[in-house]
């Protein structure tokens, strides 16, 4: 069993995850800790939300709000929370997506990124939206890798500001710019609203995209209409590419669009009508 | 400390398609020759997990690191040049093979009328014609001396295709017939004919049928798989120097290719190149290797700035327009198109080739009059069915907005119901667009990159509305519920996705005094260095320039063998 002692004061250590005077304990020790405490419980009920209610390392008791306001609700990652289907289902054969953590945003941007995606391309009667289809997944892990850094770029110095035909200037990496992009969000958000941008309406939500696609929010480090367009591109990427990268979860992007995915060849269908091909992905390829 | 080799017949600076093909050609009548490539080894079993959209056409898989070397741009001479930090415009291969592995294979011949374009123009409308500032000029070969070379590519490359009517003349057929007629295709052809037009077939290098080529290399058919541009291909059937021409320099024995092999420099003494300079990017080591003959078939900047760094021939001077090292730059007018919205049709457009497609060339050269017009030259209209991948390809009326509930629900109904109709336009070159060396940015070897001075002037601005007007009339014609076209083309940026033909910097032609090469591609001023590439068009065609590209090669390898026998300046 995990030993720890709570820190009486606000410190944070190298092993502490966040909580406030708290002791960062991993949750697969909890997991495992609660499995034998009480024999049952699958890892999928196991959660931050309910390790920090439970575990009584609360300060005082009682859980700061702040800590317990990003969790995301697992099993069903489209859901808004606090919305009714935040609760994850029963069933404990599903078999478990290992790809659905976070690489590199906080639980907080994780969020706002996926509020955000779901406007730039919703559920409607056509299918799945992106936030079902996993693109705020696929945005953390590509962040987390080369594209994040910028890496196979020119981001040599002297940097100057150029004419719109000379292309990017900056000297920002893309995970500066989504780290800068999203707390924008954030306080204009809370500036214009008094409210978090998750917890706006649809509506207002898209009107914070408008106003950062029109340039209308007065920044000094990044391009707002910049930072909007790589959301809207990676919007497209993560609903599109082959679900290898996390997104277009199974396929269902392809299949929404009848898109057949990687086939091997289209000699049989050239020269007929329209056809729709059941999608396969790289992983058939092996 | 640099380590010198021992010397060899010829050194060949890039292996592309130039690069394959001379080495080939060389090594087939019995000369050693070694090919120094600054990218990585290639082979098909590199391309068996290619149809991947996001790795291959958004994360540039198989294209240069920027971080190492890019090119700096700006539209004038007024304005401080910055790099291409990202890419936009074009797109620079790496690794064996070069461009020859990522393009889409289309394969033209230019017209009569561009070899000879200077004089043809003026003998048809008068000296007036052509703006003082444009600096068109005769290539110092015609079609005709050329036609053996471009029939020589054409059959080593198994290209498919039919007879273009309005084309110069063929001495034979294609060596395997056009691809196969879609139904959207079929209705291309239907409406160019009404229209009184001449289409035909586009010439394909992705091959129709199983093929085997005088070398006697066989492919396989092309799949139509849809994963062209910007990917190798995994069957072998899009004409790729990795399938083709390097398989047969290395069979002969006497073709050794270096990879990670970055030239820095073409070494000289008293006029003639002895060798070149170069580092192993494994190693960091410096290298000499001697050589009799040398060849840059490196990429169009790359050729470039090797000429400059090593102080060969006299750089271009934009001022007096005097030397010719950097001149003549030009590219392609590719925006200018027009789409037709389909509302009740769905065509199976995931499905392609990257060279199927059907074209027409009436509005291309001189085939129109241009008497009443304010441009000259044209470019070839086509509809290509290259596969639409869906992360690229969400095109919705203009109307439309570009994100929300109502784009999605416009992408998912246009998906297939959307046919482009484009041009690839004819690029003039003019006085103030070149290439020389950025005075400011370096590439990782701390030599200075490229600086790229153009834009778009009126004569681009002209054809492209002209040519665009064109093309929304086919697709009208063509059943399109809703056409969108070209409303004026803007200044030329650098963001965009246009086209990766950059061609000039090394021109070709019949004098010293205006041109860098003669027309077996043979420095005037170095006769035993041989540059041959895109980097030799004196302006670019109303073509993909890859077909002229590989008659060059055969051309300049007949050249290099001459020279290698009886020495001296073939022209």
């Amino acid at each position: 069993m995990y030993e720890c002692t709570v820190v009486g004061d606000n410190t944070r250590t190298e092993s502490n995850y966040g909580l406030l005077g708290g002791c960062g304990v991993s949750e697969q020790a909890t997991e495992q800790q609660n499995k034998q405490q009480d024999g049952s419980g699958s890892s999928q009920t196991m959660s931050r939300r309910k390790f920090l209610a439970n575990a009584g390392y609360a300060v005082g008791g009682a859980v700061v709000g702040g800590v317990l306001g990003y969790l995301v609700p697992k099993g069903n990652v489209g859901a808004v929370p606090g919305s009714p289907d935040t609760q994850p289902p029963a069933n404990n054969n599903a078999p478990v997506n290992y790809n659905e953590a976070l690489m590199f945003f906080t639980q907080e941007q994780f969020l706002i990124t996926q509020a955000a995606v779901e406007r730039i391309f919703p559920a409607d009667e056509n299918g799945p939206g992106a936030a079902e289809l996993g693109v705020a997944f696929y945005i953390d892990h590509q962040l987390a890798g080369d594209w994040g850094f910028n890496a196979r770029e020119y981001m040599q110095p002297p940097f100057f500001v150029g004419e719109k035909t000379q292309g990017y200037q900056g000297r920002l990496r893309r995970r500066e710019i989504f780290y800068i992009g999203l707390r924008e969000m954030q306080n204009y958000s809370q500036a214009t609203y008094g409210k978090s941008f998750v917890s706006l309406s649809p509506e207002e939500q898209d009107a914070v995209l408008t106003a950062f696609q029109k340039d209308e929010v007065n920044l000094t480090t990044i391009s707002p209409s910049g930072f909007f367009n790589m959301l809207r591109s990676a919007t497209l990427e993560g609903v599109y590419a082959d679900p290898l990268y996390g997104g277009n979860k199974n396929m269902q992007g392809w299949v929404m669009r009848k898109y057949p995915g990687s086939q091997m060849s289209y000699t049989q269908i050239m020269d007929k009508e329209f056809t729709v091909l059941e999608p396969k992905s790289l992983r058939d390829h092996l | 400390m640099v380590k010198k080799l021992p010397k060899v017949d010829v050194v060949v600076v890039g292996v592309g398609w130039a690069g394959g093909i001379i080495a080939a050609e060389l090594t087939k009548n019995g000369l050693n020759v070694v090919g120094l490539e600054r990218g990585r080894e290639r082979t098909t079993e590199d391309y068996f997990m290619v149809h991947d959209e996001l790795r291959y056409s958004l994360r540039y898989e198989i294209f240069q690191d920027l971080s190492r070397d890019t090119i700096t741009f700006r539209g004038n001479e007024k304005i401080r040049a910055l790099p291409m930090r990202q890419y936009g415009s074009f797109l620079m291969g790496d690794g064996l093979g070069g461009a020859g592995v990522h393009w889409n294979g289309q394969t033209f011949r230019f017209l009569p009328y561009d070899f000879q374009i200077r004089s043809m123009t003026e003998e048809r409308y008068g000296k007036s014609k052509i703006p003082e500032d444009m600096t068109l000029q005769d290539w110092g070969i015609t079609y005709d001396e050329l036609e053996p070379y471009y029939d020589k590519f054409e059959k080593m490359a198994g290209i498919s295709g039919e007879a273009n009517p309005l084309g110069g003349k063929r001495s034979s057929d294609y060596p395997t017939p056009p691809m196969v007629k879609t139904p959207n295709i079929k209705l291309f052809e239907e409406a160019a004919k009404k229209l009184g037009l001449h289409p035909y077939m586009a010439p394909s290098a992705n091959l129709s049928e199983a093929y085997t080529n005088p070398d006697g290399i066989s492919r396989a058919a092309c799949q139509y798989c849809g994963f062209c541009e910007r990917y190798g291909c995994e069957y072998g059937a899009k004409a790729d120097p990795v399938v083709t021409v390097i398989p047969v320099a290395k069979k002969t024995g006497k073709f050794e290719i270096r990879t990670h092999s970055n030239v820095r420099r073409v070494l000289h003494t008293d006029g003639r190149a002895t060798g070149v300079l170069y580092i192993d990017t494994t190693t960091g080591e410096e290298i000499e290797q001697p050589a009799d003959v040398v060849v840059l078939t490196a990429y169009v900047f790359h050729n470039v700035k090797l000429l400059l760094t090593s102080g060969i021939g006299t750089p271009y001077d934009p001022k007096t327009g005097k030397g010719v090292i950097g001149k003549n730059y030009a590219y392609q007018v590719q925006k200018g198109s027009a789409a037709g919205f389909f509302e009740d049709v769905q065509f199976n457009l995931y499905a392609g080739a990257g060279a199927l497609g059907i074209c027409l060339d009436d509005y291309n050269g001189d085939n129109f009059d241009h008497s009443d017009l304010n441009f000259i030259h044209g470019g070839n209209i086509r509809h290509h069915q290259t596969g639409q991948r869906p992360i690229q390809n969400n095109k919705v009326p203009a109307d439309s907005p570009k994100w929300g509930a109502e784009f999605k629900k416009n992408s998912l109904k246009y998906a297939y119901s959307v046919i482009n109709v484009g041009l690839q336009g004819a690029s003039m070159p003019y006085r103030h667009h070149y290439l020389d060396l950025d005075p400011t940015y370096k590439d990782e070897f701390g030599d200075p990159l490229v600086r790229i001075t153009f834009d778009f002037e009126e004569q681009d601005r002209q054809l492209a509305k002209f040519i665009s007007d064109r093309c929304a009339e086919i697709v009208r014609e063509m059943g399109a519920n809703l056409v969108e076209s070209l409303k004026e083309l803007g200044p030329y940026e650098i963001t965009t996705y246009q086209s990766t033909h950059n061609t000039g910097g090394v021109i070709m032609g019949a004098s010293p005094d205006t041109s860098a090469v003669n027309n077996y591609l043979q420095m005037w001023d170095m006769e035993n260095l041989f540059v041959v590439g895109a980097v030799n068009f004196a302006h670019n065609g109303g073509y993909n320039p890859n077909g002229t590209v590989g008659a060059l090669a055969y051309r300049a390898a007949e050249g290099i063998l001459n020279y290698t026998k009886n020495g001296g300046l073939l022209v």
